[in-house]
């Protein structure tokens, strides 16, 4: 009796999910003609996805898509990639978060071989700072499709009234904050991200331009320097001083993003990528009083991060290997790079940069601030470590007591600690 | 022979899971469960359950999540059963509605939710505003969110426990009930000392159900605060701390040690509440 109730108890708690770890393995298809493709949800996602059926045509293969948000993708990838499954072929991963764990962990193909092949495809076209981030150890594991550099966005409208130029240093973006969030009854001076995680990203801009960096040039915390300190107060106190009135400490970029568009804030700042949902008519209140600006300038100029956010793969269990790199070969011609460039999606490509072409679709001020971005820029946006998400919610915390008018020095200082700690674990 | 499938699926989808977990739970697997990884016997269990910062908030927050939302849903859910368990008219129109919240989606639910309570454009903020009543945290408040978030658990599995408890008390004989009238007992007297004790195991059945499913709540969490719980992890219960250690952190041998122990508190409370119901029968 006692053996069978607790069998049923058994039964009963395995309904928790503790089988989250323990994932089955793939099957052992074999070369085949048709590319299992994983994207996930971008503006480069819907132009490649209409411009598939021509790849179909011309290769003869066949490509199924699946599309998913960046935290299911990323989801999903430890879970299929930790089992070695052969499910994926191509993979649109993001160099900076996942690339060093991906890589170490050898779930990425090796496509040295491929990349340099194929003169006339031209890996020399790409800029330097993408190509880094997609090697790892001397190889390369990825082919970044998506670069971004961090932007002032501001309201045209707003800034005209109060009599307001454009900010070109940190003093000046508080006092125009200020100025207009005093102005406006319930509009913003200025909203950022504020989640601990998210905002990591879009902070790093800042820290960079106080002069500060997450780690120094020896690979040791950095995040508790007088200039780190003073990023921290800085943007914490703008969105804790001039942001909306009842900021969450949740927000990333959609949430951010809504504020600014729905027309509740006088300035931005978000990744250049992202600008479409600000013009866009059928998604933003004031898509034609948005102007763009490079990030102002701190005690150490105007330093926004440039990175490659997006990059393309190939899982190293896949069997489909020579027809996954013909996908991604397709994908980022200078030619598709052009079409997704002028479609709304910053490439790494330099020849497209500098082809009048490639800037032609983009807001002249937009265009112009990426132009300074991208010659000022840091080649990284969060600490380049294993464990990316863990390292960001440390680093981040400051941001969030910051925001919340707490004492930021000090979460700091415990900050500092803890990714000391965490630094020499890090992938152990 | 008859038995051969149960016997597969629970060898396949329970034991060998289960097994696997232990396995994980004793090792100092990270980054990869591919990777090498070292038997470290209970040293990810002693991490665990000296660890003041995550686990044991996490594990209090599951608590406090659990018994509150299993307090109200149980109350609310009999009354709810009780003015529905006579005829009236329209009867069907009500307990329609009723169910309406227990064919969403939790992740659904969490989302509409999540909007419903933004705090600068979320209807529930507007709703305050008519009636002059200022804009609330909700969601993004420290003390908040928690009790935000059981709300919402309320709201979505109350109608569980109205159906369980209405198929109870239509089971009930009414001979009881008669009886005490007979003898002049009012209506909250025939409640509390006929329907209520005959509705025990009822109850029991109720609270067996709904504690399961509100100790290993995830989507509606996960839903509306994301990884970690929020910024200062103030919706992060045991569930949520384990997947964060999984998929944002990678560390296989200590989230699986996170999970035995939660496993075993689920059996605990499922021993001790079984108990309690052979005892009512």
């Amino acid at each position: 009796m006692k053996r069978r109730s607790l069998l049923q108890l058994m039964a009963v708690a395995s309904l928790v999910p503790f089988g989250v770890t323990a994932c089955g393995s793939g099957s052992d298809a074999a070369a085949s003609g048709t590319v299992r493709v994983t994207l996930a949800n971008h503006v480069w996602t819907e132009g490649i996805k209409a411009a598939i059926p021509e790849f179909e045509k011309e290769s003869g293969l066949k490509v199924e898509l699946t599309q998913l948000g960046e935290d299911q993708l990323s989801d999903q990838y430890n879970v299929k990639l930790n089992a070695g499954s052969d499910e994926i072929d191509v993979m649109m991963y993001r160099p900076l978060q996942e690339g060093k764990s991906f890589a170490q962990n050898t779930y990425l193909a090796d496509l040295t071989g491929h990349v340099t092949s194929n003169a006339s495809w031209g890996w020399d076209d790409y800029q330097a700072g993408p190509k880094t981030a997609s090697t790892f150890d001397g190889k390369v594991v990825g082919v970044p499709i998506i670069t971004e550099r961090e932007v002032l966005y501001y309201r045209k409208d707003l800034l005209e009234a109060a009599g307001i130029q454009v900010p070109k240093t940190m003093e000046e973006l508080e006092s125009a904050a200020k100025a207009i969030s005093e102005a406006n009854d319930g509009v913003a001076g200025f909203v950022a991200r504020t989640n601990k995680s998210a905002a990591v990203t879009q902070f790093s801009s800042f820290l960079y331009s106080f002069g500060g960096d997450f780690m120094d040039s020896s690979g040791k915390s950095a995040v508790s320097s007088d200039a780190a300190k003073k990023a921290y107060a800085y943007y914490g106190g703008l969105i804790h001083n001039y942001g909306p009135e009842n900021v969450s400490t949740d927000m990333s970029w959609p949430e951010a993003m809504a504020i600014f568009t729905q027309g509740n804030a006088a300035f931005y700042t978000e990744a250049d990528s992202l600008y479409k949902n600000a013009t866009d008519p059928s998604k933003s209140k004031v898509s034609d009083k948005v102007g763009f600006a490079p990030i102002p300038a701190g005690p150490a100029g105007s330093k926004p991060y440039n990175i490659p956010s997006w990059g393309l793969a190939i899982n190293s269990a896949s069997a489909n290997q020579e027809n996954a790199w013909k996908f991604i070969e397709w994908a980022t011609t200078k030619e598709r790079t052009l079409a997704a460039q002028k479609a709304g999606v910053p490439g790494p490509r330099a020849s497209v940069w500098a082809d009048p072409d490639g800037t032609s679709t983009y807001p002249k001020d937009l265009a112009a601030a990426i132009a300074v971005s991208a010659k000022n820029g840091v080649g990284h946006d969060r600490p380049l470590v294993v464990t990316v998400g863990k390292a960001r919610e440390i680093v981040g915390g400051p941001i969030v007591t910051a925001i919340t008018g707490g004492d930021s020095g000090a979460a700091a200082d415990e900050a500092n600690t803890a990714f000391g700690k965490f630094l020499e674990s890090d992938g152990k | 022979m008859f038995a051969a499938p149960a016997m597969i699926f629970v060898g396949l989808l329970i034991i060998f899971p289960l097994v696997w977990t232990i396995y994980l739970s004793l090792t100092d697997s990270h980054g990869s469960v591919r990777a090498p990884s070292q038997f470290i016997g209970f040293a990810n269990y002693m991490e665990v359950l000296s660890d003041t910062e995550r686990f044991w908030p996490a594990a209090g927050r599951t608590a406090y999540f659990t018994i509150t939302a299993l307090a109200v849903e149980v109350v609310l859910g009999m009354i709810i059963a009780l003015l529905l368990w006579r005829p009236f008219r329209g009867e069907k129109w009500v307990r329609v509605a009723i169910l309406l919240p227990l064919v969403a989606t939790p992740v659904a639910v969490g989302m509409m939710w999540r909007l419903i309570f933004d705090p600068n454009m979320g209807f529930a903020n507007q709703m305050l505003g008519w009636i002059g009543i200022p804009a609330q945290p909700w969601l993004s408040g420290q003390s908040t969110a928690l009790p935000t978030t059981i709300f919402m658990d309320i709201w979505q599995w109350t109608p569980m426990v109205v159906l369980i408890m209405l198929a109870g008390l239509t089971s009930l004989s009414d001979e009881p009930d008669e009886a005490a009238r007979m003898d002049g007992a009012n209506a909250w007297q025939r409640f509390f000392f006929v329907t209520l004790p005959l509705m025990m195991p009822t109850v029991i059945v109720a609270i067996l159900l709904r504690s399961i499913d509100a100790l290993k709540t995830f989507d509606i969490l996960y839903a509306t605060k994301g990884k970690g719980g929020g910024s200062f992890h103030e919706v992060e219960t045991l569930n949520i701390y384990a997947y964060g250690l999984s998929f944002d952190y990678n560390e296989y041998g200590l989230s699986s040690a996170v999970l035995m122990i939660f496993f075993f508190i689920i059996i605990g409370v499922m021993w001790i509440l079984t108990r309690r119901k052979k005892g009512i029968k």
